[in-house]
């Protein structure tokens, strides 16, 4: 952690909501306001939720040549991911790969028409951005924004923001337009990190507090904090970087398969062609030796991150939980982690030691709740 | 009589025992409770055994026995609903109830006006 702690272009209003405020990847942040972590949990589910995540890396990629197949295929080379084919408007989950086949960073790539518009995450900005500068340099400019993100979470979303502008309604699922909000020109896309349908919304730096004012003057909408946000994409099953994948995780052990589509697989028209390719690809078609999966703790006992999974009262540990704790929604503790990919079958049951004792727990499948997302 | 210790728990002399419980400061600051695990009746403690374990929806944390003596009774209700702890800490979200081994401890612990000052 940084000395001089950095402030998002909302944080002085996170304080004046009576936020408790810590630092997160360096930033002056609101891990919770006085609604309490529980009730923000809940109230997003049931309404809506606001939340800051300006800490998050904004990137705009811009072909030299104009030309936004040429961004799209050098962006390409660092995801396993399809970009080229990624229609105009239209947003994806990727990830950067290593030549191992680990994640250094997942993240959310648009196509923007005439650039590539990219989110990463806080903790890993610096280095994606050198990253896609040594990769893109050539053909593109890669140009991180100082821009504000909030998310707008919770079924009531829609109908709040459409009392912005309309045209917000009528937008599905990872769809990205650009919205004017009475002279403040926002980019909003169709997505969260919540299990929730909603939007992300990037603002000029200045003008956010207006726009996020706007918002939270409905009386459906609360400010939510980093512990509620965390407890949400637990339940939804959404990985958390630095925890549930790293640089020793690959996507197919993550259980992130489903956003390699087939144009990159072994067979496709542009198989290959990303750091780990070998491992990866091969692991797609002949399995991998571990899963993540969802777990379900017997009880009431949460089950946090680095606690151990036996098969066995004997023996040695068989996995790890990467994130756990309570589930507001679903009324229980609830975990992700690592298990052998024998062991990673809905139903198994399984050991995980507390404070000395072995209790049960059973994996489960993901998402904990039913997602909201509005795919239209 | 109302006493308090440096870990945030209130001490409240009821006859022959003392009910524990933790403050609403302390509830304040360690959020929503999710999961609450109590010692069993009849058990001896010693000041500063971690007695109870409780989580929040934040972390998990440990109520140390705040003074020496011997465990009669605890609050089954916040097993069951930890809330009870956040909503009530003072009244209905209590701990366990304790004979002392030497009752004069009490007196080392700070009163009402000494606590506030201590968490101010």
């Amino acid at each position: 952690m940084t000395e001089d702690i950095l402030q998002t272009p909302l944080s002085a209003m996170h304080r004046s909501k009576g936020a408790r405020m810590v630092a997160f990847a360096g930033y002056d942040m609101p891990l919770n306001f006085p609604l309490g972590i529980l009730k923000e949990h809940l109230h997003t589910r049931e309404a809506a939720g606001l939340f800051d995540v300006s800490h998050m890396g904004q990137v705009e990629i811009r072909p030299k040549s104009g030309n936004l197949e040429d961004a799209a295929r050098a962006f390409e080379a660092l995801v396993p991911v399809d970009v080229v084919g990624l229609a105009e408007g239209r947003q994806r989950y990727a990830f950067f790969t290593n030549d191992a086949g680990g994640i250094l960073d997942d993240l959310m790539v648009a196509n923007r028409g005439d650039h590539l518009f990219v989110v990463v995450n806080a903790a890993c900005k610096a280095a994606d951005l050198a990253l896609m500068r040594e990769a893109l340099g050539e053909s593109c400019t890669v140009e991180p924004l100082e821009r504000a993100l909030v998310a707008l979470q919770g079924p009531r979303s829609e109908a709040v923001l459409a009392d912005l502008h309309p045209d917000v309604a009528l937008m599905r699922f990872m769809e990205v337009r650009e919205i004017d909000f009475h002279g403040i020109p926002g980019v909003v896309s169709r997505s969260g990190y919540t299990g929730e349908d909603g939007y992300e919304i990037s603002l000029p730096a200045g003008s956010a507090v207006d726009v996020v004012e706007r918002i939270l003057g409905h009386e459906e909408v609360e400010p939510i904090g980093l512990g509620a946000r965390d407890s949400l994409r637990l339940e939804a099953g959404l990985c958390l970087y630095g925890h549930d994948i790293d640089e020793t995780t690959t996507p197919v052990e993550a259980a992130l398969g489903w956003a390699i589509q087939d144009v990159r697989r072994n067979g496709g028209r542009r198989a290959g062609g990303f750091p780990g390719a070998g491992v990866i690809l091969s692991q797609l078609s002949g399995g991998a030796p571990r899963r993540r999966v969802g777990l379900l703790p017997e009880g009431r006992a949460p089950m946090r991150e680095g606690t151990e999974l036996f098969a066995a009262e004997a023996g040695e540990p068989v996995g790890r939980i990467t994130s756990g704790g309570f589930g507001p929604s679903v009324g229980a503790p609830v975990a992700m982690g690592y298990v052998p990919s024998e062991l990673a079958a809905p139903g198994t049951q399984l050991l995980a030691k507390l404070r000395g004792k072995m209790l049960p727990v059973t994996v489960a499948k993901l998402p904990f709740i039913e997602p909201g997302y509005k795919r239209g | 009589m109302l006493k308090f210790t440096e870990e945030h728990e209130w001490l409240r002399q009821d006859g022959d025992e003392v009910i524990v419980g933790i403050t609403e400061h302390a509830a304040e600051q360690l959020g929503d409770l999710v999961f609450v695990e109590l010692p069993e009746e009849g058990v001896t403690v010693a000041k500063g055994d971690e007695i109870v374990t409780i989580e929040s929806v934040k972390a998990a944390s440990d109520i140390l026995a705040p003074l020496d003596g011997t465990i009669t009774e605890v609050n089954t209700a916040i097993v069951e609903t930890p809330g009870l702890v956040n909503e009530d800490p003072m009244e209905a979200g209590w701990f366990f109830k304790m004979t002392l081994a030497n009752p004069a401890d009490l007196d080392e612990l700070m009163d009402e006006t000494a606590y506030a000052e201590f968490i101010a």
